[in-house]
């Protein structure tokens, strides 16, 4: 067992994924490394000593001490303008974890997995993507990705390269690109039948993004006779920033 | 309750200044209706003044913790039991 504590972070990489999110990739000296879903303590310390911590979501797999998140700014936040807007290479912040031991997926389960995210929902679920990927782990995997418009897509190119043995389904809630047979509209159980797996699969699902998204989805999983026990959340809240 | 919630997954890097196993992956026991179910999937409330993890079940309070300087002050009355992974 080990302490929990806080670590210097430096950055050593920020990428735009959308117009309001970046993936910061940090050097953390010491990391322990960590499952796919865990997330950190991000905390910034003023001049004045005055802090602010956030808990972010960690996007990709373990990977030496490097640590990569993907944050969306949230006007008048205290801690994502800084870290998207102003922080630059090499600044530094404290990151502690990693933490959180129920919303994980294991390189090693047999069991058919389906993601539900919903906006930023999705980065816990791209580390699990990514960790089957990096691992050449054969469980099926579908991923039910609930987006406003296309523009507020994160990894959209690393999606759209062929993953064999993962599915993808976009759902639209304001604007759907040209073409698409599905309006626009909030997850209903049609899709969660079509882009997901039988309960009789006995799939592990992971339902991350906003309350009412997740509440929502997790509700219709329920309803397609998936055992709660199955189900796993999380939800980012509105109190971020 | 109206008031907009996180779950208990929020509750991770808190406890982890305490305990040295994960308690959001422990299974709790509600005092008031019974309910068992992940620590993470508690409704939480906060962060301020303290965080207060409610049941989903029945809304009533599982937990609270509140950080101060130098002291962590956790409150679990509403907890009856804890049962968690520990390796041997």
């Amino acid at each position: 067992m080990r302490r929990l504590v806080w670590r210097p972070a430096e950055l050593v990489e920020s990428v735009a994924e959308t117009a309001v999110a970046r993936t910061l990739r940090f050097r953390v000296p010491g990391w322990p490394g960590h499952l796919a879903g865990q997330h950190v303590d991000v905390r910034l310390t003023a001049d004045d000593g005055y802090t602010a911590q956030r808990s972010y979501s960690i996007a990709a797999p373990a990977d030496g001490d490097l640590v990569e998140l993907t944050v969306e700014t949230v006007p008048d936040g205290e801690v994502s303008p800084y870290l998207n807007e102003v922080m630059q290479v090499g600044d530094q912040v404290e990151i502690r974890g990693p933490v959180g031991g129920w919303f994980v997926w294991r390189t090693e389960s047999k069991a058919p997995v389906l993601l539900v995210g919903g906006g930023s929902g999705i980065v816990p679920l791209m580390a699990m993507i990514r960790a089957r990927r990096l691992a050449g782990s054969r469980v099926p995997f579908r991923l039910i990705y609930s987006l406003r418009d296309p523009e507020r897509r994160y990894y959209a190119e690393e999606l759209r390269r062929p993953d064999p043995g993962l599915d993808l389904t976009y759902l639209y809630t304001r604007s759907a690109p040209d073409g698409l047979s599905r309006p626009a509209g909030r997850i209903m159980l049609d899709d969660l039948a079509e882009g997901g797996w039988p309960a009789s699969f006995e799939p592990d699902c992971y339902v991350c993004g906003p309350t009412a998204f997740v509440e929502s989805a997790a509700d219709l999983l329920l309803a397609l006779g998936h055992a709660p026990e199955r189900i796993r959340t999380e939800r980012f809240g509105p109190t971020g920033g | 309750m109206t008031a907009e919630h996180l779950d208990g997954n929020a509750l991770a890097g808190p406890l982890g200044e305490i305990f040295a196993v994960d308690v959001t992956s422990a299974t709790g026991r509600c005092a008031s209706c019974g309910l068992t179910g992940p620590v993470a999937s508690l409704r939480v409330y906060g962060p301020d003044p303290g965080l207060v993890a409610r049941c989903p079940g029945c809304e009533e309070v599982v937990l609270r913790l509140v950080r101060a300087p130098g002291t962590a002050w956790l409150d679990l009355r509403g907890t009856v039991s804890l049962r968690m992974n520990v390796p041997d």
